[in-house]
């Protein structure tokens, strides 16, 4: 062919953005603080790794404000692995999601889990080419995420817990309005997007398509396959494991299953078999015994 | 054959869904495959975009090497998109010190060639075989190093001097009853290279 495409190619575009989401459908993303864990996670087959700070389980434990990581552990990570790396960034805080752009992350974690830096306003994150994933509790809160520019969207649970029960409240609430969506009359969107409090255009958009825009995973005290094969089998597109697995016995053991876990969520023979000889998972918290001020999935709005 | 097609897309990850629906906008029998039986069963295979390092060895550890490899010997056709085309290349560069793939293709990849995200993009692509360019999105995509005697090369990169060490890069191939391209075409609407794709298939 002797036609030469004119079209200069363009990068950080929605699709491109939203694209990667995509091609992590069916995968675990873990949580690593160090380029080793980072190593066993992708050994382990994880899709992409996290790297924060802390994770949630010691950001619980120890207090104190939880910023993004130090950068030289961002590079190392990065060195480590060559999977997708993703960091997160405290809610609001656009100065810490610029520096993670210019490290070279592949997506961005808005995220609850660390201490928020705007009680207000969350990131404008149409300013910046790298996508950002943002948690969400309901329906109205994960489109007025996406109206921000949040290129995929995570239901939050109840990270550093271990207690997989506010996972699965957010992600049934949000299946359950979305399918309250999609059965409404055209006439009725207009309420909807008030009551959801969020734009019209995306209501409207999302209740022909009658799934969101962007991919849904879970997050937030999964810490056994089985956790993780509820979940996707609750409608949840893939799987955010955080101190699930360095906090468990055999970390490299229990990430391989949880990957086994997610792609057979539906084949109780092979969530039995990978369930076998896991050793300890993570102590626990139960989510009812955390007085409300430390409730993590309370953080964003 | 008689019976309406019957494609399979792996399912051990990836955009399998974005696959599937392609292929049932053109009309074919398409499934999700996990299980050798079920890779047995279909005239025709997607390896879907997805991570490649957990492609593999999810097929290592559920006994889907020797299965998929046997079968795509024997003449399967087989359609590798982003990490599909990694898995179906003979030689990788820059993969994991233990990356394996079940080859066919006398291809070198380069995994990440493009980069990180920042650097994923997508532009409008001349194919061998489409009247007019396709729409190709390109998400952290390995490029073609270089292909053997048998490799037809169906698209390239424009060899332009503004796109750098991109410029002229081999992005899609064919070989026998395999394809290959480094870029998504199931993401969007155009479904012109999965309908070349069922060409190979008929023509077996």
């Amino acid at each position: 062919m002797d036609q030469t495409p004119e079209a200069t190619p363009s990068t950080g575009t929605s699709r491109v953005k939203r694209g990667l989401a995509e091609m992590l459908k069916g995968g675990v993303i873990m949580d690593v603080v160090t380029p080793e864990q980072a190593k066993i996670a992708e050994d382990a087959g994880a899709v992409a790794v996290m790297a924060l700070e802390r994770v949630p389980a010691d950001i619980r434990a120890q207090g104190g404000v939880s910023r993004m990581s130090d950068p030289d552990m961002i590079d190392g990570i990065i060195e480590a692995v060559s999977i997708p790396v993703m960091a997160k960034a405290r809610i609001g805080h656009f100065a810490e999601a610029q520096v993670l752009q210019a490290l070279g992350v592949d997506y961005i974690d808005e995220s609850e889990v660390l201490t928020p830096a705007d009680y207000a306003n969350h990131i404008d994150k149409w300013q910046f080419a790298v996508p950002f994933v943002c948690g969400a509790t309901n329906l109205g809160e994960a489109l007025r995420r996406i109206t921000e520019g949040a290129a995929m969207i995570r239901s939050k649970g109840e990270a550093g817990t271990g207690d997989v029960s506010n996972a699965v409240t957010h992600m049934r609430t949000i299946r359950a309005e979305l399918r309250r969506l999609y059965s409404m009359e055209s006439d009725e969107l207009y309420v909807a997007a008030k009551e959801l409090q969020a734009p019209y255009e995306l209501v409207r958009e999302v209740a022909e398509a009658g799934k969101l825009p962007v991919v849904l995973f879970t997050a937030g005290g999964i810490a056994t396959p089985a956790d993780a094969a509820m979940m996707m089998q609750l409608g949840a597109e893939g799987v955010f494991v955080g101190s699930g697995i360095f906090k468990s016995g055999n970390p490299a053991q229990r990430a391989e299953a949880i990957v086994k876990a997610t792609t057979f969520f539906d084949d109780p023979d092979v969530i039995a078999k990978v369930s076998r000889g896991l050793g300890e998972a993570m102590v626990g918290i139960n989510v009812d015994e955390i007085p409300q001020p430390h409730r993590l999935a309370e953080r964003g709005w | 054959m008689n019976h309406p097609l019957h494609v399979g897309v792996l399912a051990l990850q990836g955009d399998v869904r974005e696959h599937l629906e392609a292929l049932l906008r053109l009309g074919v029998d398409a499934v999700p495959v996990r299980r050798p039986a079920e890779i047995a069963a279909a005239d025709g295979l997607i390896i879907p975009g997805g991570e490649s390092t957990t492609m593999i060895k999810l097929a290592r550890n559920f006994d889907l090497l020797d299965p998929l490899r046997d079968r795509i010997a024997a003449g399967l056709p087989t359609f590798g998109t982003c990490a599909g085309m990694i898995l179906l290349a003979d030689r990788i560069i820059d993969g994991t010190a233990d990356q394996t793939t079940l080859g066919g293709l006398d291809i070198t990849v380069r995994r990440n060639a493009f980069g990180r995200q920042t650097d994923s993009f997508e532009t409008d692509l001349a194919l061998t075989g489409l009247d007019t360019p396709v729409h190709a999105v390109f998400i952290r995509a390995p490029w073609v190093e270089s292909v053997g005697p048998a490799v037809e090369v169906l698209g390239r990169v424009p060899d332009r001097a503004d796109l750098g060490p991109a410029a002229g890069r081999i992005v899609a191939v064919r070989q026998g009853a395999l394809m290959a391209t480094s870029f998504h075409p199931e993401v969007g609407a155009d479904g012109r290279v999965h309908e070349l794709f069922l060409d190979l298939i008929r023509t077996r």
